[in-house]
């Protein structure tokens, strides 16, 4: 690992409103190459809105998210091409094709042909077809899915689904990878193997974001653990300094701080998130 | 096992069902030998004793498979390989299909000549005869069930676990792709052929209960193995069987049906690019269809036409009515593609409607003087390739192919492109970013898919494929008027009928909205004297069909197994590590 820091992803003050309310408030972030790096926070904190910011699936009211020096446009596909791929916190995997298919969607990106060359299948078709098939190959064979090639998606059982979830986001030959509560429904078992697959992602030169409620999970992989609550930052260091950080128990324990983030707030979060993915809709593609 | 777990729906021992079967096969298909009425009012002649006339060849037929079947069922060496899954389904089904279109006759005659009385003693027995097998096929014991509801849904249905086939050659393999294909092409032509609504009917109830039947033995699974043996095989006899039908006719009129079959077909299947794959339902397809047309009228040097002095090559009005309608597709789907789901549905049904009022206000009075209005452009000349007219008849080979079997041979040659086309581009990474975004649009964009290009890619293509058939179509009917190309009408080719097509037939495959194409369009050219009820009986199928087989007629894989969860992991039957990636059609081609 490099000791050099250079910043993968750098988010300048990212703020999202929907209507009055304000889910994420003026966040600074950044992933330096080679990391990993947590983000936690109480239901309702803001974590998933601001990736959504980060990956273009919502337009950010103000601030900017720039990958490797350059800024991001606020376009999901745009972004996924830049490097930064991403896992869904309830999956969201094309269940009716082959695990295979699902591989070879995620390499889109970083293959080329089009129509053309796919009604005329020259040889560089072929070629491209069979390199891709190969890198998605290595990549099950990575997450050890290598010999449920040809299942569909939907027949997994969970654990793999998000493996494959991984695998699919990892094609894109991303440079930063943003996990959305990876282990969540996940038992023991299946939690620290999810670890081990983390660190091997890492080991790979692919910076980590994760979201996650398993603290342990959390504070066992991250080299630094930023904590949202209520939309704002509030602490960010290594597990040592989070974990001492009394402003963070007293968010997680219920304690009331600055106008408790409580239920109704959360709810109120949510229906505004709600309404905002609706009426976005219509203007999305 | 207890007594109630193997009893059948008829408390009869086995061996007297198993008779029964066999006994009944035979009196069905000798009682068509018999006169069953007295007068040749009821169409096809149903009164000589000792040939079989109309009707009376189709229960043969039936009868026919029952026997088989039965024989099949008691072991009969060379026979036994016909239920390779072992169970009762495929007994039941054929004996079910001689009793519906026996039964089927015999009320057709009392109902249309007016009274029992003019059944012959003939009709009686062959009516007696064909249920003598449905009997013996439900006391036939069927062991996995216990309530009665239970068993009846276990008597026609396919069991998940057929035991795996020995290997046959790969000419054996070829020689029953051929001898299917022959078989299919003589019941598809039998079919086109039928002259007289009832036999269509009757035609209908023995093929579906004999697919059905075949389907249910586990025959099906087996050919569609073979089948992915022989791919490029299977695809090369299909498109001779499709050539060699023109030379079965006698009659142009039949030849008339098969192109607009194919016409129809092609469109149903550049449909399914948008539709199937992309999941883009679009309501006004068929206004594609007319852009073609349209287009090919204009430049193909009818009097009539705008630009009466332009006469293009075929293959020039070809390629300009496809670019047509390309043009126009880009047009529609840049505004619309960026909405999802109902609202594009409603926006596409739109468009498709405005383009046909505008056709028809395009006459110089309402509009500018472009598309004559609600008359049309008529006279539009034949085809002519290097001084064969396509509008006259040729002698080939003592073969006499007419007018309208040159326009099918024609079509024939631009579905292969359109089914290479479809194949092509659903296999490929193109086709993988329209499923995906079927599957979910948000997690493929976040994949890297620009969603908005990759639709609008398969909106185009569609229309293109569309606008390619319109050119011919134009050709074939001499004249284009704006009336076909509406959304809902009685007749084919308009929007609800291109969409049910594809769903009938079966979303994602090649050869599902093809078949659908052929029966809805044969459907309402056979059954007239449904006459206005025509639609309802339509609407009626079509929902008995979705409730029952949502996937279509034709599955796709993907379909099939989102349609009927089975609990069951889906463990691929070959796991191929250096052969062709799963081909996106696999079920389908």
């Amino acid at each position: 690992m490099s000791t050099v820091t250079t910043p993968v992803l750098e988010a300048r003050n990212v703020t999202m409103r929907f209507g009055g309310l304000t889910a994420v408030r003026s966040v600074d972030f950044t992933v330096n190459a080679g990391e990993i790096v947590g983000l936690i926070g109480p239901n309702g904190a803001g974590k998933t809105t601001f990736f959504n910011c980060l990956t273009g699936l919502y337009v950010p009211t103000e601030g900017t998210v720039s990958y490797k020096g350059t800024v991001l446009p606020p376009k999901p596909h745009l972004v996924t091409q830049a490097g930064i791929a991403r896992t869904f916190q309830n999956i969201r995997l094309f269940a009716n094709m082959t695990v295979l298919e699902n591989v070879l969607v995620g390499r889109h990106t970083r293959t080329k042909e089009g129509l053309w060359s796919a009604l005329l299948r020259g040889p560089g078709f072929k070629k491209a077809e069979k390199a891709s098939e190969e890198r998605a190959m290595e990549l099950l064979e990575f997450i050890g899915l290598e010999a449920k090639r040809d299942h569909l998606a939907r027949n997994l059982p969970y654990g793999e689904q998000r493996k494959l979830e991984i695998a699919r986001a990892l094609a894109s030959e991303p440079g930063l990878l943003l996990l959305d509560e990876p282990t969540a429904g996940m038992n023991p078992q299946e939690t620290r193997a999810t670890e081990e697959l983390v660190f091997a992602i890492r080991d790979k030169g692919i910076a980590v974001l994760l979201i996650e409620h398993d603290m342990r999970f959390v504070f066992n992989l991250s080299d630094r653990v930023a904590v949202l609550v209520q939309g704002e930052k509030l602490v960010e260091g290594t597990s040592d300094v989070v974990q001492a950080d009394e402003r963070v128990i007293a968010a997680y324990l219920g304690e009331p701080f600055e106008g408790d983030p409580g239920a109704s707030e959360t709810a109120e979060v949510d229906a505004a998130e709600a309404q905002s993915t609706t009426s976005t809709k219509g203007e999305g593609q | 096992m207890t007594d109630t777990t193997t009893r059948g729906l008829i408390p009869l021992p086995l061996a007297a069902a198993r008779a029964l079967l066999l006994a009944g096969g035979i009196a069905t298909a000798a009682s068509a030998f018999l006169a069953w009425t007295w007068t040749s009012e009821f169409p096809g002649d149903l009164t000589y004793t000792g040939y079989p006339g109309g009707l009376q060849w189709l229960t043969f037929i039936a009868g026919l498979l029952t026997t088989v079947f039965a024989l099949a069922a008691y072991d009969v060496p060379g026979l036994r390989g016909l239920i390779p899954a072992r169970n009762n389904a495929p007994l039941v089904l054929t004996a079910l299909g001689g009793f519906g279109v026996t039964w089927y006759t015999v009320v057709s005659i009392a109902a249309e000549l007016g009274g029992l009385a003019n059944l012959e003693p003939g009709g009686w027995i062959a009516a007696i005869a064909s249920l003598l097998p449905v009997i013996g096929a439900f006391a036939l014991p069927e062991p996995r069930t216990s309530n009665t509801d239970a068993l009846l849904k276990a008597y026609i249905a396919k069991p998940d676990n057929i035991p795996a086939p020995a290997p046959i050659s790969p000419w054996v393999e070829r020689a029953i792709i051929t001898l299917a294909t022959i078989v299919g092409l003589a019941v598809f032509t039998y079919g086109i052929d039928t002259e007289y609504g009832e036999l269509f009917v009757g035609f209908l109830i023995v093929v579906v209960f004999a697919v059905w039947a075949l389907h249910t033995a586990g025959l099906m699974d087996r050919f569609s193995r073979i089948v992915a043996h022989n791919r490029s095989f299977t695809l090369a006899m299909g498109f001779a069987a499709a050539i060699a039908f023109p030379f079965t006719q006698t009659d142009d009129h039949y030849a008339n049906i098969g192109v607009n079959i194919l016409i129809f077909g092609t469109v149903a299947l550049g449909l399914n690019i948008v539709v199937g794959l992309a999941g883009l339902l679009d309501l006004g397809y068929v206004a594609f269809l007319g852009v073609g047309a349209y287009t090919a009228a204009l430049v193909s040097g009818s009097e009539f036409s705008r630009f009466s002095g332009v006469h293009f090559p075929f293959w020039a009005a070809a390629l300009a009515g496809a670019a047509a309608s390309l043009i126009f597709g880009v047009l529609i789907g840049a505004p619309t593609l960026r909405l999802r789901g109902d609202y594009l549905a409603i926006v596409t049904l739109g468009f498709g409607e405005i383009f046909r009022i505008a056709v028809n206000n395009m006459d110089g009075e309402s509009g500018p003087d472009i598309t004559n209005g609600p008359n049309g452009i008529p006279s539009i000349p034949d085809l002519n390739f290097f001084g064969f007219n396509l509008g006259q008849a040729h002698d080939i080979a003592g073969f006499t192919i007419g007018r309208f079997a040159n326009y099918y041979l024609l079509m024939v040659l631009i579905m292969a492109i359109v089914v290479l086309v479809y194949t092509r581009a659903a296999d490929s990474r193109i086709g993988r970013s329209w499923i995906a975004i079927r599957e979910d649009e948000t997690a493929a964009t976040a994949m890297g898919i620009n969603g908005f290009r990759v639709k609008l890619i398969a909106f185009a293509l569609g229309a293109a494929l569309a606008g390619l058939a319109g050119t011919v179509s134009a050709h074939v009917t001499y004249s284009v008027v704006p009336t076909p190309y509406q959304f809902a009408g009685s007749t084919p080719p308009n929007s609800a009928f291109l969409l049910a097509a594809v769903v009938l037939g079966g979303m994602g495959t090649v050869a599902g909205p093809i078949l659908g194409a052929a029966l809805l369009y044969l459907l309402p050219e056979k059954l007239v004297f449904l006459q206005d009820k025509s639609l309802l009986a339509f609407g009626i199928a079509l929902i008995l069909l979705m409730r029952f087989r949502p996937e279509g007629i034709i599955a796709n894989r993907r379909r099939q197994l989102e349609f009927h969860e089975t609990g069951q992991l889906d463990v691929p039957e070959t796991t191929t590590l250096t052969g062709e990636p799963a081909a996106v059609t696999k079920a389908g081609a």
